[in-house]
């Protein structure tokens, strides 16, 4: 882990600003898992393309792992850290993790539909997800949960 | 690494004049790819143009619409104007990965990075886009198509910077978009086209192709071929004009057999029923 | 009941192994990286470390550090743990580096020369090698095996018709979530040091013998525990092995512990994958399209080493002739030697290759016959009584019959297919078919593999009357943690907040055996309702069992009694009563019971293009009682999506033997987009001898799909593909 920063910057971190000094090199998904104790986020490919480091970065989703760290200084990012677990029970119910390791991204990506429900009046669900891979659930029940947690069905049936 | 974050573009441009090595950086989402495994990027020094917000706006003035370099793909996947003023820009916007690049990457990004398989580049194509490349010394103006000068190459210096895209406000009586990728979302095209024609302006085909040459490609000759009202009755009738315009090569993606043939079958099929010559 | 870890999955509170903080037990930990062999065989010359690193900083193992054998235990002991001067395949590991520093530990490792003096590799399992590229007994043959049933010879001399068919199917890579992680480091114990092994896997115990092989310890000097695992599909089977070993001799050379986390990239290069396959069927048939003889060639692609060619290669010829009847069979397989990275488990383990012939050549046959592929089935499909290619009689009540009658019912098959053939008669790019595959499993291991495994499950009671599982089996997602809990409670009368399942630590659990073979449910769930009575017994009187409350308050009271002491109650493997296997021969009971099912694919094939989408999906699954709906329809689902892949966008683009789309931009798995809502039904037959009734539920799904969506192909553009996966290019050529 990257010891002595050599760039301060100041941003909000689930509704907290702080101010940290970082490492140029550092990936905003390094950030957050080795210096802010905040593993939550998973590193799935480096590529942008399995969607595992998903977090929100002034109010849209994002992959962390291609966030350079200096990059967020003023801005607002929100990490699967900040969902409240008691609202998940939805997704528990139909089955939308098994093995966890996409989860926190699919999480976060859902939660952000679920919070602009109006999305999907020009997006399918399964449009809106295709940045997170899962290897596990064939995708059904991470739908089906969507669906169940903002009550509205909107598989993506062509 | 060194990084240099201006907050206005005369500071981006000054940078620029001063360290004509500095590598301009947008939503990075090209960039940071593999970024741990690719240690020789780390000792380079970048322009992080991330806080000019003067670059994030988008414009519509009396006869065209402005992108600005910071517009992202999802940007204008939000504008309402644009969903019904200049159609392709949405239907190659949401191709783009998924919504985690389309938050992030910028058009400008895209046209700057240079790849032949570049989304963005061909649909910015077809609707006639201009590139401003600003320095400390100026601005000019460049039409998109005329911007490469080969695989990666293009006509902007090192002290420029792309800070906006225009496209003309017109009437298209056609226009159509296709991306063949390995899959329905987070793919890299095989062959893209993306396909206007001006109303009332019987030379106004645009046909623009990407992952077939070494540059996103104007097809003139496929153009010459539609404007010459010759009658078209196969996909392989338009094989000699493909083989003018485009070169496609076998690659990691796919082939170029492939590439050829459906883009022909792509060609025919989308433009009958329009074109009046193709059957 | 719902899944025990799912809210801590949703949430992100769950830790893998490099969420851990480097505390306790990882407290000054350095990463690990491995040296690789850059070309596919030959003879290492030097290994160079580059210039402008303080090498004295670094960490470097070599194989001259290993304290036992270079060998890497498994069936044979050919893999070795670091490549002995020679190597057998791109990406072979050649040393170890670690540092403290993860990003200087990359630059150092890259300015590594690996200098291999060529020799000529074997990169086609096809082709018969040359002289100078054998490696392996007199032709680089792993494995042959035979199934011989009747006479295939004289059933040809008098058939309608024979109609042959060569299939082949492509490598597939895991890809699961969370890349290939270990830690190690160094512990004090009672008879002297303890090497701990902790990380992402299936099989503890396997992982304990290669550690006590190569290191020449005993179980009581290395400790392999298991770390939450996201994802394995097979992947984390044998291959933890390696990465085990190499954790543990950076640790043991370091004296601190260590942590390797595989990038992608490295992860899809050099890690195991399912074995390529090459499936010739020469098949005699009357009019009607009955089986008079199967004549079936397996080939498969086994890698630079053995690790479990021989197994997938049985399994795989023991699938082969599908779920039907036939007299005269006659099945030769072999696994062959090549110094492609070596292959290793994949969910379906050989039988989804060979069932994708089987059943793709099942619909050749009716095309050739003028028939109905549906008829051509249920002409040949197994009834009870009779018997598979090796001579099993098949029982346990499953109707087949009435199991495919109700798939294409339910799938709506009849309709599907007359408005796919209208639609294709105006349409003027797309096509429209639909496919059907008949299928089988076998649940467990092979033949007599449980009774070799000789499995054993503790549960112990704890003090506060609460019962502990304590079996080597793995949760990865599939919910073995749920699954025992429920079937514990049930089985002690308990509620399930009451029991827990303790992690897959070789401390304190027993061998199980491994987290494979769709054997968690079916085989060690029965061993937990049997460990659970076993204990009932023992505190009970008389021999009578206690349940409930009785159970909770004895165990409370024996542990006042014997303050510091543990109670346990132990079950261990018994067969099933007449299951019978003769592995000489191949004759006989090669599975206790089998799993069954039948899916159907409807897709779109797009002719501008050439790729296919699939519009709708039907998995009919037999898996005997479903002991939990949600988790085994995931389990469904997720097989039936990770086929998809395999038989249309999964490929593999190899160079000199090395994966070269090694990216999950160039590997393409399907995203949420890509499938429809797959749906599931099951068929409730309760298995008598599986832990609730279950029969295995893993692997079944991962057979059928392939072949029904190139049947459903078929159907819709008349294109005859016979290779998987059936890419856009590929399928170009066809149509």
């Amino acid at each position: 882990m990257p010891r002595n920063g050599s760039i301060a910057i100041r941003f909000s971190l689930n509704g907290r600003d702080i101010e940290i000094s970082i490492d140029p090199t550092e990936r905003l998904l390094d950030t957050l898992r080795y210096r802010l104790n905040l593993p939550g986020s998973k590193e799935g490919c480096g590529e942008g393309e399995c969607g595992a480091c998903t977090v929100i970065v002034d109010d849209l989703p994002a992959n962390s792992c291609l966030v350079p760290t200096f990059q967020v200084r003023g801005c607002k990012v929100r990490t699967i850290e900040s969902i409240p677990t008691s609202s998940l029970q939805p997704m528990l119910e139909t089955g939308a993790t098994q093995c966890g390791a996409c989860t926190p991204g699919v999480v976060v990506t859902a939660n952000w539909i679920k919070e602009h429900s109006g999305v999907l009046a020009s997006h399918t669900m399964r449009a809106l997800m295709a940045g997170n891979l899962c290897r596990c659930t064939g995708y059904d029940g991470i739908i089906d949960g969507l669906e169940k947690w903002i009550g509205t069905p909107n598989g993506g049936r062509p | 690494m060194n990084v240099l974050m201006p907050n206005t573009l005369a500071e981006a441009c000054e940078l620029c004049a001063k360290q004509p090595d500095l590598i301009p950086l947008a939503g990075a989402t090209d960039l940071l790819v593999h970024w741990p495994l690719r240690q020789v990027e780390h000792d380079k020094t970048y322009l992080d143009l991330s806080k000019v917000g003067e670059l994030r706006k988008m414009t519509w003035t009396a006869d065209t619409i402005v992108l600005g370099a910071l517009t992202t793909y999802w940007d204008v996947l939000q504008d309402l104007r644009a969903k019904s003023e200049f159609p392709l820009l949405m239907e190659s916007a949401r191709q783009v990965g998924a919504i985690q690049i389309q938050s992030r990457g910028t058009w400008a990004g895209n046209i700057a990075n240079g790849s032949p398989a570049a989304d963005g580049v061909p649909v910015l194509m077809a609707y006639d886009a201009s590139v401003t490349l600003t320095s400390k010394s100026g601005s000019r103006s460049v039409p998109l198509h005329e911007y490469y000068t080969g695989y990666r190459k293009s006509v902007r210096r090192p002290d420029e910077l792309i800070s906006s895209i225009s496209m003309p406000l017109r009437k298209y009586d056609y226009s159509v978009f296709h991306k063949v990728g390995a899959r329905r979302a987070q793919a890299i095209t095989k062959i893209g086209l993306a396909i206007t024609r001006e109303a009332s302006a019987p030379s106004g085909w645009r046909i623009v192709a990407n992952s077939v040459a070494a540059t996103v490609k104007r097809c003139p000759a496929i153009e010459q071929l539609l404007q010459s009202g010759l009658p078209i009755r196969r996909p392989e009738d338009f094989s000699t004009a493909i083989a003018s315009d485009v070169t496609p090569i076998d690659d990691i993606r796919s082939t170029a057999d492939y590439r050829r043939t459906v883009m022909a079958r792509l060609l025919y099929h989308s433009l009958r029923g329009t074109a009046a010559s193709i059957s | 009941m719902q899944r025990l870890e799912g809210l801590s999955k949703l949430s992100g509170a769950e830790r893998y192994l490099d969420d851990e903080p480097l505390e306790g037990t990882l407290k000054g930990c350095l990463w690990g990286m491995t040296v690789r062999s850059p070309i596919s065989r030959g003879k290492i010359q030097r290994i160079s470390y580059g210039p402008g690193f303080d090498w004295s900083k670094f960490v470097v193992v070599e194989p001259g550090d290993i304290p036992g054998p270079n060998e890497t235990y498994l069936i044979e002991n050919d893999q070795p743990v670091l490549a002995p001067g020679y190597v057998r395949h791109m990406h072979e590991a050649v040393a170890l580096v670690a540092h403290e520093d993860r990003n200087l530990l990359r630059r150092a490792v890259a300015s590594v020369k690996v200098e291999v003096d060529p020799e000529s590799p074997v990169l086609d399992f096809r082709v018969a090698p040359r002289a100078d590229q054998i490696q392996r007994g007199s032709d680089n043959l792993i494995k042959k095996l035979q199934i011989k049933k009747g006479d295939v010879h004289a059933a040809f001399a008098n058939a309608y018709k024979i109609v042959e068919g060569e299939y082949e199917t492509g490598a597939q890579e895991h890809v699961y979530i969370e890349n290939n992680a270990m830690s190690a480091w160094v512990e004090d114990g009672p008879n002297g040091d303890v090497v701990v092994v902790r990380g992402s896997m299936q099989c503890p115990y396997y992982v304990l013998n290669a550690l006590k092989h190569a290191l020449k310890r005993d179980e009581t000097r290395v400790r392999v525990i298991q770390a939450p695992t996201g994802g394995g599909f097979g992947g984390k089977e044998d291959y933890p092995s390696t990465i085990a070993l190499h954790a543990a001799l950076l640790t043991m050379k370091a004296r601190r512990p260590v942590k390797i986390i595989y990038d992608r990239s490295e992860d899809m290069a050099a890690t195991t994958k399912r074995h390529p396959s090459l499936v010739r069927h020469k098949t005699a048939v009357d009019k009607n399209g009955k089986l008079l003889a199967q004549q079936i060639e397996v080939i498969l692609d086994g890698g630079a080493y053995v690790t479990l060619s021989p197994v997938v290669l049985s399994r795989g010829i023991i699938h082969a002739a599908g779920p039907y009847t036939c007299e005269n069979v006659l099945i030769e397989g072999k696994a062959v030697l090549t110094n492609s990275v070596p292959y290793g488990a994949f969910r379906g383990f050989g039988a989804p290759q060979t069932i994708f012939a089987c059943e793709r050549h099942m619909d050749r046959i009716a095309h050739a016959l003028g028939l109905d592929p549906i008829e051509v089935r249920r002409i040949n499909l197994l009834k009870d009584g009779q018997t598979t290619s090796t001579q099993q009689t098949i029982s346990g009540g499953t109707d087949r019959h009435a199991l495919l009658n109700e798939t294409l019912r339910v799938s709506e098959y009849d309709k599907h297919k007359r408005e796919s053939e209208a639609f294709n008669k105006t349409h003027p790019y797309l096509r429209r078919g639909i496919g059907i595959a008949t299928v089988l499993h076998g649940a467990g291991f092979t033949g007599n593999g449980e009774v070799y495994l000789n499995s054993k499950v503790d549960v112990g009671g704890c003090r506060d009357g609460r019962i502990e599982v304590l079996a080597a089996s793995t949760e990865m997602g599939q919910g073995t943690n749920t699954v025992f809990t429920k079937i514990a409670a049930d089985a002690a009368g308990y509620d399930t907040a009451d029991v827990i399942v303790g992690v897959p630590d070789t401390f304190r659990v027993p061998n199980s055996g491994p987290t494979v073979a769709s054997r968690t449910v079916m085989v060690v769930g029965k061993l937990v309702e049997r460990a659970i009575d076993d204990l009932a017994v023992q505190l009970g009187q008389n021999g009578k069992p206690l349940r409930g409350a009785s159970l909770k308050q004895a165990i409370t009271d024996w542990h006042a009694k014997n303050p510091g002491k543990e109670i346990k109650g132990r079950a261990t493997y018994t067969p099933p009563p007449n299951v019978k296997f003769d592995d000489k021969n191949y004759i006989g009971d090669a599975y206790a019971t089998f799993a069954w099912g039948a899916c159907v694919a409807h897709v779109e094939v797009d002719l501008r293009t050439a790729s296919v989408r699939v519009l709708d999906f039907t998995a009919m699954q037999d898996i005997g009682k479903v002991i939990n709906p949600v988790l085994a329809k995931g389990q469904v689902q997720g097989g039936v999506v990770q086929a998809i892949g395999w038989a249309l966008t999964e490929e593999f683009k190899f160079k000199d033997g090395g994966m070269l789309n090694n990216t999950l931009t160039n590997y393409i798995i399907p995203t949420s987009d890509d499938v429809p809502p797959i749906r599931v039904v099951f068929h409730e037959n309760s298995y008598p001898f599986g832990g609730g009734g279950a029969k295995g539920v893993g692997e079944l799904p991962m057979d059928g799909p392939a072949p029904a969506i190139l049947n459903a192909v078929a159907h819709a553009t008349g294109a005859d593909a016979k290779a998987i996966p059936l890419t856009p290019e590929h399928l170009l050529l066809l149509l």
